[in-house]
């Protein structure tokens, strides 16, 4: 199926932009935002608003119409899970199968300060009325809070032998997210735990194609719950552990 | 500004309790801070009798004497640099290079303790002339841009990284109607027990605070208000591990604001609280003396806690940095205490309780220049109906006579602010701002209706917490985590080996002549 966008009808192609241009506000500005529209590939472009920031930059309110289109079959992305187990449900699903309680390490890592996220997913608490993961009977959570170092979550989950490690990052800019999940992969490959301890990330710039990307086990992005993230890790543990069988 | 008489019924004896109860949690601490000095504080006081400059491998003259210092300190740093400057004859800057150079100036023997004193007396008269000089300078900018500055002020923030790039956004936020720039300081500066120097380029979600990009921006914001004829403030922060040198470089480099809180290092940041909480009476005693208005981090609670649940903690924490900032002979035109919109906006009435509790805090403290902060935390990759949330904070900004104004970004989830997303900001406050510019007067409130026991609730509850944090001591109550529902360990956190017991015949000519000024102390 090709998709395009839609408007006011079907297949229309309607985009709606907004953006700077380093030049002062007047007609020629103006008629620069509607070429430049046009050489992103827009057709009847429509400057609609144009506002001076400063003598030397304006802002521009846009709409255009696309040609582009997309098939919508060769899409690829796969969630985490595709259905998700209640807190009792995972309960239960650990019981049934591990007969043992699982071990879970969480971390905001590197330089990294934001804990409202991780606390979100591991503390009794929890968020919009979802429990966290130190409230599940059957899991073991420990939440080592913000700017832990990479070296020190790792050796944390060897010594609690963790089944599955979190990890989350939430500053982005200039990618040092990237940086710093990498050398934690890096340095999970040489102290051999990959493949063994789940490493999971999340973030709300970050999403389960980018972590895979990275190397880890699958990676969860904005209005994450509890249950999401311990949904996946029972449902990849008991695959792991049936597979191996 | 100041309303008459409470439109929510507020108890009078009630909110008289609470600063009572806040001066009697203050008073041991105080004394804890009157005995003790740090590491900071000594390298503040270093930079306010000319120490500058740095060697070659980015370590600052300050440091470089505190580390020659070590234990001695403890009987303050300043004796050794004056001591310098006169058995050596060289004004500060020719000795700064000569430390840079790696001149050890706690080896050189120390003349006689009354021509120290004169040597200090000489430099605080040049130090004292140019805050007053600064001083002198903003009042007369303000009052001829009085008719231009807004109510409540209008403050925004930049954050590129480089501050050759936040001098364009700043310039291009002024001209469309900013009163106040931020510049937000780079991911980790807090941390760093030194300040860097020079100009700087490279940061992650802000900017170095160093003292060269204190000048840069200030001179570039003095363009912009010349040409816009109004004055336009700006602002650091004065927090994390050297806050007392922070507030010392804004003295001098005319800053008009400065972030500073008494426990948000301690909390946010993991710093010891004796180091903070000794840092901030220092820091704010500077600030003082400079007319620097603060802004207080109450506001962070509520990212950490629930903003309905956890309401009178900031209420509480309000009435304790105002406490110590009196105690810091600081007055309450220069307290901008903060709080914040961050209700979940899925909560029924949620806007009612916003309004009640601005309210609540405008009406406790009259004076106060009050810092209200915008939704963060609830801010969403919806940028449309994050310019809803906006608009609803201008309203009860403006409804509840704030003082400063700042401004939420429609792209707070998401990064930075974009050079636009300012500008939609300040024209969505000044459309809210002018079209409702009256109603504050207009309108009164059922006496028992939402709002109205809604404060009163929140005051109730910030009482008993108080009564509760008096019992058990400040150091005890943030160890439980009492605040922001984060808890740390008196001993631990970052800096505490920074911070010394003074010796017998502790000697720091800035520190008196600080007292002496604003009259603080016995
Ligand atoms: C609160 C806050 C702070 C507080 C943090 C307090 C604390 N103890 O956490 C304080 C004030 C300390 C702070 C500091 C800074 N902040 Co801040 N902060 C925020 C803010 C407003 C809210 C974040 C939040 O709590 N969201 C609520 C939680 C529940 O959502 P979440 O984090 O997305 O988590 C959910 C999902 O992502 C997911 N998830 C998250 N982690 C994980 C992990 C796993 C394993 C899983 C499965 C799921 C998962 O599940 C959670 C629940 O659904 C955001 C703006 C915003 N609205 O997002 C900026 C923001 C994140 N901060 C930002 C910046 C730049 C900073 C500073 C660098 C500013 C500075 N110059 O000092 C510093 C950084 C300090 C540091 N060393 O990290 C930027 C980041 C920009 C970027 N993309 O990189 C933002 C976006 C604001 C902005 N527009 O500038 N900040």
């Amino acid at each position: 199926m090709f998709i395009k966008p839609y408007g006011d009808t079907s297949n229309d192609g309607a985009v709606q932009l907004s953006f700077t241009l380093p030049v002062k506000n007047c007609g020629r500005a103006k008629e620069a935002a509607r070429l430049y529209v046009q050489k992103l590939g827009f057709q009847k472009v429509d400057v609609v608003h144009a506002a001076a920031l400063s003598e030397d930059f304006t802002f521009f309110v846009a709409y255009g119409k696309t040609d582009v289109s997309l098939d919508y079959d060769k899409v690829e992305y796969a969630e985490a899970v595709d259905k998700y187990m209640s807190m009792d449900e995972v309960n239960e699903f650990i019981k049934t199968h591990f007969k043992r309680k699982l071990v879970i390490v969480g971390a905001c890592t590197g330089t990294d300060a934001h804990t409202v996220g991780i606390d979100a997913i591991m503390n009794m608490k929890g968020y919009n009325h979802h429990f966290g993961l130190e409230r599940y009977p059957m899991i073991e959570a420990l939440n080592m809070g913000s700017q832990v170092p990479n070296e020190k979550i790792l050796a944390k989950a060897k010594e609690l032998k963790a089944d599955a490690v979190l990890v989350s990052q939430i500053v982005t800019q200039k990618d040092v997210h990237i940086k710093n999940l990498t050398e934690l992969i890096e340095l999970a490959e040489a102290e051999k735990m990959r493949g063994k301890t789940l490493l999971v990330m999340g973030g709300p710039r970050v999403n389960n194609k980018l972590a895979k990307e990275l190397g880890y086990d699958a990676g969860f992005g904005a209005g994450t719950y509890a249950e999401h993230v311990a949904t996946f890790v029972v449902k990849k543990l008991y695959e792991r552990m049936t597979t191996r069988k | 500004m100041t309303p008459l008489k409470s439109k929510l019924g507020l108890s009078k004896p009630k909110i008289d309790r609470a600063r009572e109860l806040a001066a009697e949690i203050t008073a041991p601490v105080q004394e804890f801070i009157d005995t003790h000095t740090t590491v900071t504080i000594e390298r503040a006081t270093l930079r306010l009798l000319g120490a500058d400059g740095a060697n070659d491998d980015g370590v600052p003259v300050p440091n470089l004497i505190a580390a020659q210092c070590g234990a001695k300190l403890s009987g303050g740093a300043a004796a050794f640099y004056l001591n310098a400057l006169l058995k050596l004859d060289k004004k500060p800057a020719e000795l700064n290079k000569e430390i840079e150079k790696g001149l050890n100036i706690c080896e050189i023997p120390l003349t006689d303790a009354k021509r120290i004193q004169k040597k200090a007396e000489e430099i605080i008269k040049g130090l004292d002339a140019r805050i007053a000089g600064n001083v002198t300078h903003r009042n007369a900018q303000l009052k001829l841009s009085k008719d231009k500055i807004k109510s409540p002020m209008i403050y925004v923030i930049v954050a590129t990284g480089n501050i050759y790039e936040d001098v364009k956004q700043a310039q291009a936020a002024a001209h469309q109607g900013a009163d106040i720039i931020a510049v937000i300081r780079t991911t980790g500066q807090s941390l760093l027990d030194y300040v860097p120097y020079g100009a700087t380029t490279e940061g992650f979600g802000g900017t170095y605070a160093t003292q060269e990009n204190f000048r840069i921006m200030r001179k570039a914001l003095d363009e912009t208000g010349e040409k816009e004829g109004r004055y336009v403030r700006l602002v650091n922060y004065c927090s994390g591990l050297c806050m007392p040198e922070i507030a010392a470089m804004g003295a001098l480099e005319r800053l008009d604001m400065m972030l500073n809180d008494s426990m948000y290092g301690i909390l946010f940041r993991d710093i010891n609280m004796y180091r903070t909480l000794t840092d901030q009476f220092f820091s704010r005693m500077i600030n003082t003396a400079a007319d620097i208005i603060i802004n207080t981090g109450e506001d962070n609670y509520l990212t950490t806690s629930d903003a309905v649940e956890k309401a009178h903690t900031v209420l509480a924490s309000q009435f304790l940095n105002e406490r110590f900032a009196a105690g810091a002979g600081m007055p309450a035109r220069l307290m901008g205490l903060g709080h914040a919109f961050e209700i979940n906006p899925e909560l029924k009435n949620g806007f009612l309780y916003e309004y009640a509790q601005a309210l609540m805090a405008r009406e406790i403290f009259p004076e106060h220049p009050l810092k209200y902060m915008p939704p963060t935390k609830f801010m969403t990759g919806d940028v449309f109906k994050g310019l809803a949330m906006n608009t609803l904070f201008n309203f009860v900004s403006k409804a509840t006579g704030q003082g400063i104004h700042l401004l939420g970004m429609l792209t707070e989830a998401i990064h930075t602010p974009y050079l636009q997303d300012r500008h939609l900001a300040i024209d969505n406050a000044l459309y809210v701002h002018n079209t409702m510019a009256d109603f504050m007067d207009e309108i009164e409130f059922k006496k028992d209706g939402v709002m109205a026991r809604r404060a009163r609730q929140v005051l109730d509850e910030t009482v008993e917490m108080l009564e509760e944090v008096k019992r058990h001591g400040l150091f005890t109550a943030i160890e439980t985590g009492m605040f922001a529902e984060i808890k740390r360990p008196r001993d631990g956190g970052k800096g505490f080996d920074g911070v010394y017991e003074k010796a017998a015949g502790y000697y720091n000519p800035v520190e008196a002549y600080l007292k002496k000024k604003l009259k603080v102390g016995k």
